[in-house]
C-alpha cells in the first residue's frame, strides 16, 4: 500500500475576488522508501498540495477529493485523531524554514517539542535529551548545537535543524517544501544528499517540492511537474526530465542548461509570458497561451493526463494514446 | 588586456568592514579583475565570498580600502559630482525587482527618475517610452500608468533594467539578474541581456551563484572565494576543465553537470573576519584532504604559504600551487 | 498576477500631466477607503461643523457680543430664549463665546500643530536619513526635546515672553514635535533599508532626490494621521494653558472661559450652562480629530502594501 495518495484533490479558495482554484484535481501516489518531486512555479499549487496533506490549509479554503496516508483519509479524520498523526506520521519541512524557528527558544528545545507533544512523559524520562542528540547526529550536526540559538546558526545548519525536527517522531512521510531555495549551491547538496541518505536508512516516503527540476531528478525517484493547479506530467525522474513529453517540462528542463552543453551557450531557453494567476485562468488547455507547439484545439479542448511511454504520463494533446485517459 | 581596452576594471581593490564586534571583514581582499568593452563577464561564488562587496565597489557605492577601480582607464573619483557623472555609465540592477522599485511610483516615474536626477533637457516620454521599448515592453504608453504590483515579476525586472538603460549606460551591473523570478521566465530576461550587448554594446558583470547562468550568457567567468578570485577566462576553458579545486567541487555538485564526479566539500565558507593563512581554501581543499597535494609535493605552500593576487588575463588562469604545478609554472 | 490588459489609457502628454492624473486618482481611492470608515466620516463632519462656525462666527454673532461693557444680559443667567446657553457673570451671552472661542482654539491648535509638523519631519527625516554624527545629534536633540515637561516650559515663557496668543502656539509646537520626530524617524529607518532607495543612490540621486522623492511620500501618510491626532492634543493643551492664566487673557477661548468660569464662582453659583458648553466643546472637538486620525492610519496602513 503506497503510504501517500491523493485521490483527485482539489482546494479552492474563497476570497474576495470569488474561487480562486489552487489544486485541480491532482492524483499522486508515493511508496514507502520512495521520493516523489513535485515540480512547479508560482501559481501552480504546489504549495497548497504540500499543505493539504496535513490538512493545513486555511480556513478559506474547500478541500476536496481524498488524501489517504497510509490508508486513511486525512481529510475525513476528527481532529484528534488529526493531531495525533500530525508529525508521528507525517511531518512538513516548510517553505522559508530559515524563518520558522523560534528566535526566543534554544535549538534543542524546539526539536524536542513535537517529541513532547506526542508523548509528555517522556520529559519526565529524560529520555527527550537523548532522542534530540540522536537526531542531530542524523542531520550531521555536532550535538553542541542542541544549546545554540537560532541566529548562531547559518542557514544550512539551520535547514538541517528543520529536518531533524521533522524527523523526531518518526514519521513515516516527509513533506519538504522548497527545502533549498535561498541555500547555496554546495550547501543545496549537503541538504539534498542527507534527504537522499534519509530515505535510504529510514524508509521515510519523501515528497520535496521544488521549481528546479534538475535538483528533483537528481534526489527523487519520480517527478510530478505540476502548472496552473494540475499535474501535466509524471513519470521516473530520469524519464521525465532527459525525454520530457510535455512542452512546459521541456521548458522547464531547458531554464537550466546542461554545463557543458554548446548548444546552450548565448542561448538561454525561456517561455514567453507568465505563469497564470490560478484566478484567472484561459480556457481550453491552461498553458496554450505559452506553448510553442500550441494548435487550435488548444485553446478550446482542455486537457488531462494521459499515458505517454514506459510508465510516463503528460497531459498533451499531441501525447499518446487519446483513449486511455491515465486518472 | 590593457588597461584602456577595459571598459571597466578592478586594480588590487580591497574593501574591508568593521565588524560589530571589532574585528575587520576582509570581504574583498585583492582583486584584479576587467570588464572589456561589449564583453559579458560572470561573478560567481557563493554567499559571503565578497562578490556582492566587489560589485557595490566598483559601481561606487563603497570606497574601498586599497586599490582603485578604473573606469575607461582613468580612477574613479568620490567627489559627488564625479560619482553622478559616473553613474550615467555605470548602472546597477538589483537582484529583488518587487523591492528595487517604489510601489508608489508609477512605471513610467520609475523609469524616468534617472532621467530626472540627472536634469536631462530633451523629451522625457520619448526617452522612457524608447527604454521601454528596448526591453520588451510594447506598447510602451499601456504601461506608463501602471503600478509595480500589477505586474508579473519578470515585468517588473524589464521596467528596472529599462530604468537603467535610460541614461545610456556603457556598463550595467546585475546583481542575480533572475535568481528572484519563475524558471520559465528566467530566459527572457537572460536573453535581454544579450540582445543589449548585441544592439547597444553593452558591457554587463552579472553577479550570480548560478554557473548554468554563466553558461548560458558569460564570455568570461571569474570565481570568487572568500574576497579574492580563485580562477577565471572563458567561460567554456574554465567550465570544462576547471583548474582550481573549489571550482570543481562548485562544479560537480551543480544537478546538470555529467562530466564530474560530485565532491560535496563539508561544513561552509568561512566568514571575512578570519581568512586561513597560506591558500585561504586550504581548510576545505578536497585535493589537500585526499593527499594528492602532498604527493605534487605543494601541501606545505598550501599550508603556509600566501598566493598572490590572480591578475586580470584574458586567458584561464588559477590561483592553486597544485594547478600551477601541473601547467608547469613555478609556485610563488 | 494579471498581465497588461487593454485597458484604455489616457493620451498621455508630459511628466507634469502624468503625476497630476495619477495624484487625483490617489485621492479617489483614498476618499473611497476613507468614506467605508464610519467613525472616520462622523469625525469629518463633525469637524466640518465646527470650522463652518468658527468661520461664520462674526456672521453668527457680532463682535460687540464679546465686549464685557456692552454686555446686555442677567450676570450668570440660565438658558433663556434670547440668550441660548445663558450668560456669564458680565452678562455676556455664553452661546456667542463658544462659537468666537472656536476660532481661537482651532487656530492655536492648527498653528500649533503645523510647527510641530514641520520641525518634526524634519528633523525625523534628517535623522533617519543622515546616520553617523549629524543624525546623532538629531537624535539627541529629539530625545532631550521629549523630556521637556510641558506645564514648567509653558510657565517659564509665559513669564519670560508675556501670554500671548503666540505665545502659546511657540511652546504648544516647542514642546509637541518630538512626539512626531521620533514617528518619523522610525519610519525613516525603515523606508531606508529598502532596495529602491539604493535604486534611486545608483541613478545618481543625491540626498535631496533621495529625501524628497522616496523617503517623504512614504513617511507623509503617516505624519498626516499623527498630524490630526496632534491637533487634538494641541487644542487640549491650549485649554490647560489658558484655563491656568497663561493664555492671551483679550481673546475669548474656550479655555478662558473656563478660567473665567471657576474665578467667577460659576460651580457654586450652580452655573452649569457656562462651565459645561466650552467643555463639551473641547471633548467633541478633540474626539473628532481622534477619530479622523484613526481612520486615515487605517486607510493608509502601511501593511496594505
Amino acid at each position: 500500500m503506497p503510504v501517500l495518495r491523493l485521490e483527485d484533490v482539489s482546494v479552492t479558495y474563497r476570497t474576495a475576488e470569488g474561487a480562486v482554484p489552487a489544486v485541480r484535481g491532482v492524483s499522486l501516489d508515493l511508496e514507502a522508501g520512495t521520493s516523489l518531486g513535485v515540480a512547479g512555479e508560482s501559481g501552480s499549487g504546489k504549495s497548497t498540495l504540500a499543505a493539504t496533506v496535513l490538512r493545513l490549509t486555511p480556513r478559506s479554503a474547500t478541500v476536496e477529493g481524498r488524501v489517504l496516508l497510509d490508508g486513511e483519509d486525512v481529510l475525513a479524520m476528527s481532529f484528534g485523531r488529526l493531531r495525533a498523526v500530525r508529525w508521528a506520521e507525517a511531518s512538513i519541512v516548510f517553505q522559508g524554514a530559515l524563518h520558522s524557528l523560534n528566535p526566543l527558544h534554544r535549538v534543542g528545545r524546539q526539536i524536542a517539542e513535537p517529541v513532547l507533544l506526542h508523548d509528555p512523559s517522556a520529559g519526565a524520562r529524560r529520555s527527550v535529551d537523548g532522542v534530540v542528540k540522536e537526531l542531530l547526529t542524523s542531520v550531521g550536526l555536532p550535538t553542541r548545537l542542541a544549546s545554540s540559538y537560532p541566529h548562531q546558526l547559518s542557514g544550512g545548519q539551520k535547514q538541517r535543524v528543520m529536518i531533524a525536527m521533522a524527523l523526531a517522531c518518526r514519521p513515516r512521510l516527509i513533506v519538504a517544501d522548497e527545502p533549498t531555495t535561498a541555500l547555496d549551491v554546495m550547501v543545496q547538496a549537503q541538504v539534498l544528499d542527507l534527504l537522499t541518505s534519509l530515505v535510504r536508512e529510514l524508509g521515510v516516503g519523501l515528497v520535496v517540492i521544488s521549481h528546479d527540476l534538475s535538483v528533483l531528478a537528481t534526489t527523487c525517484d519520480r517527478v510530478a511537474v505540476m502548472y496552473a493547479g494540475r499535474v501535466v506530467e509524471e513519470g521516473p525522474a530520469a524519464a521525465v526530465l532527459r525525454s520530457a513529453r510535455h512542452p512546459y517540462t521541456r521548458a522547464l528542463a531547458a531554464a537550466f542548461p546542461t554545463i557543458g552543453d554548446p548548444a546552450a551557450r548565448f542561448a538561454p531557453r525561456g517561455l514567453p509570458g507568465d505563469p497564470p494567476w490560478p484566478g484567472d485562468l484561459p480556457p481550453g488547455c491552461p498553458f496554450h497561451p505559452r506553448c510553442p507547439e500550441a494548435e487550435d484545439r488548444c485553446h478550446t479542448d482542455d486537457v488531462r493526463l494521459r499515458p505517454a511511454g514506459d510508465d510516463q504520463a503528460a497531459a498533451c494533446i499531441h501525447v499518446g494514446d487519446p483513449s486511455g485517459v491515465v486518472r | 588586456m590593457t588597461a584602456a581596452a577595459a571598459a571597466l576594471e578592478a586594480v588590487s581593490l580591497s574593501t574591508t568592514f568593521r565588524t560589530r564586534s571589532g574585528g575587520v571583514a576582509r570581504a574583498v581582499d585583492g582583486v584584479d579583475l576587467a570588464v572589456g568593452a561589449g564583453e559579458i563577464v560572470a561573478l560567481v561564488g557563493e554567499s559571503g565570498c565578497g562578490k556582492t562587496t566587489l560589485a557595490r565597489t566598483l559601481l561606487g557605492l563603497e570606497r574601498p580600502s586599497a586599490g582603485q577601480v578604473l573606469y575607461e582607464g582613468k580612477p574613479l573619483r568620490y567627489d559627488a559630482r564625479s560619482l553622478k557623472a559616473y553613474r550615467r555609465a555605470v548602472q546597477l540592477v538589483l537582484q529583488d525587482p518587487t523591492g528595487s522599485l517604489n510601489p508608489r511610483h508609477t512605471v513610467y516615474e520609475a523609469v524616468a527618475e534617472g532621467l530626472r536626477v540627472h536634469r536631462h533637457v530633451g523629451d522625457e516620454q520619448a526617452k522612457v517610452a524608447d527604454a521601454l521599448s528596448r526591453v520588451g515592453l510594447r506598447p510602451s504608453e499601456r504601461y506608463f500608468l501602471r503600478y509595480p504590483h500589477e505586474l508579473s515579476g519578470g515585468q517588473r525586472q524589464r521596467v528596472v533594467i529599462a530604468g537603467a538603460l535610460v541614461l545610456d549606460p556603457k556598463i550595467l551591473v546585475a546583481d542575480e539578474p533572475v535568481s528572484s523570478l519563475d524558471a520559465s521566465v528566467r530566459g527572457e530576461i537572460l536573453e535581454l541581456l544579450l540582445a543589449l550587448r548585441a544592439d547597444l554594446g553593452l558591457s554587463v558583470l552579472v553577479v550570480t551563484h548560478d554557473l548554468g547562468l554563466a553558461w548560458n550568457v558569460a564570455d568570461r567567468i571569474a570565481v570568487m572565494y572568500l574576497g579574492r578570485i580563485v580562477e577565471s577566462g572563458p567561460t567554456e576553458r574554465v567550465l570544462d576543465d576547471p583548474q582550481h579545486p573549489y571550482t570543481k567541487a562548485l562544479l560537480s555538485v551543480v544537478p546538470e553537470v555529467k562530466h564530474l564526479e560530485p565532491t560535496v566539500l563539508a561544513g561552509e565558507p568561512p566568514d571575512p573576519t578570519w581568512i586561513p593563512g597560506g591558500c585561504r581554501f586550504h581548510p576545505r581543499c578536497p585535493a589537500l584532504a585526499s593527499g594528492e597535494a602532498e604527493e605534487a609535493g605543494v601541501a606545505g605552500d598550501c599550508r603556509g604559504t600566501g598566493l598572490p593576487v590572480l591578475p586580470a588575463a584574458t586567458e584561464h588562469v588559477a590561483s592553486c600551487f597544485l594547478s600551477s604545478l601541473r601547467q608547469g609554472m613555478l609556485p610563488d | 498576477m494579471s498581465t497588461a490588459t487593454g485597458a484604455p489609457v489616457p493620451r498621455v502628454r508630459s511628466a507634469g500631466q502624468v503625476r497630476r492624473l495619477r495624484r487625483r486618482a490617489a485621492l479617489g481611492r483614498f476618499w473611497s477607503a476613507y468614506r467605508r470608515q464610519r467613525a472616520g466620516v462622523v469625525g469629518l463632519v463633525v469637524f466640518a461643523l465646527f470650522l463652518g462656525l468658527a468661520l461664520a462666527a462674526p456672521l453668527l454673532f457680532s463682535h460687540d457680543e464679546l465686549e464685557v461693557t456692552k454686555a446686555t444680559g442677567q450676570v450668570l443667567a440660565p438658558p433663556s430664549a434670547g440668550f441660548p446657553l445663558g450668560t456669564d457673570e458680565s452678562g455676556r451671552s455664553v452661546l456667542a463665546l463658544v462659537v468666537w472661542g472656536a476660532r481661537v482654539s482651532l487656530l492655536v491648535g492648527v498653528a500649533a500643530t503645523v510647527i510641530s509638523m514641520a520641525i518634526g519631519t524634519l528633523v525625523g527625516v534628517a535623522s533617519g536619513h543622515f546616520g553617523g554624527v549629524t543624525g546623532g545629534i538629531l537624535e539627541r536633540a529629539t530625545d532631550w526635546f521629549l523630556v521637556i515637561p510641558f506645564l514648567p516650559l509653558a510657565i517659564a515663557l509665559a513669564t519670560v515672553l508675556g501670554s500671548s496668543l503666540l505665545n502659546v502656539i511657540i511652546v504648544i509646537g516647542v514642546t509637541s514635535w518630538p512626539g512626531t520626530a521620533r514617528l518619523v524617524r522610525a519610519q525613516t529607518l525603515a523606508v531606508e533599508s529598502r532596495p529602491y532607495l539604493e535604486r534611486a543612490r545608483v541613478l545618481g540621486g543625491g540626498h535631496w532626490h533621495q529625501m524628497s522623492r522616496h523617503v517623504l511620500p512614504n513617511v507623509m501618510p503617516l505624519v498626516l494621521a499623527n498630524t490630526t491626532l496632534t491637533v487634538a492634543i494641541a487644542i487640549l493643551s491650549e485649554t490647560t494653558l489658558s484655563f491656568l492664566g497663561l493664555g492671551d487673557p483679550f481673546r475669548v477661548s474656550w479655555g478662558t472661559m473656563l478660567e473665567n468660569a471657576f474665578a467667577a464662582g460659576a460651580i457654586s453659583a450652580g452655573a452649569w450652562w457656562y462651565l459645561l458648553p466650552p467643555g463639551i466643546a473641547v471633548v467633541i472637538v478633540v474626539l473628532a480629530f481622534t477619530l479622523i486620525g484613526r481612520a486615515m492610519e487605517n486607510v493608509l496602513d502601511p501593511g496594505e502594501r
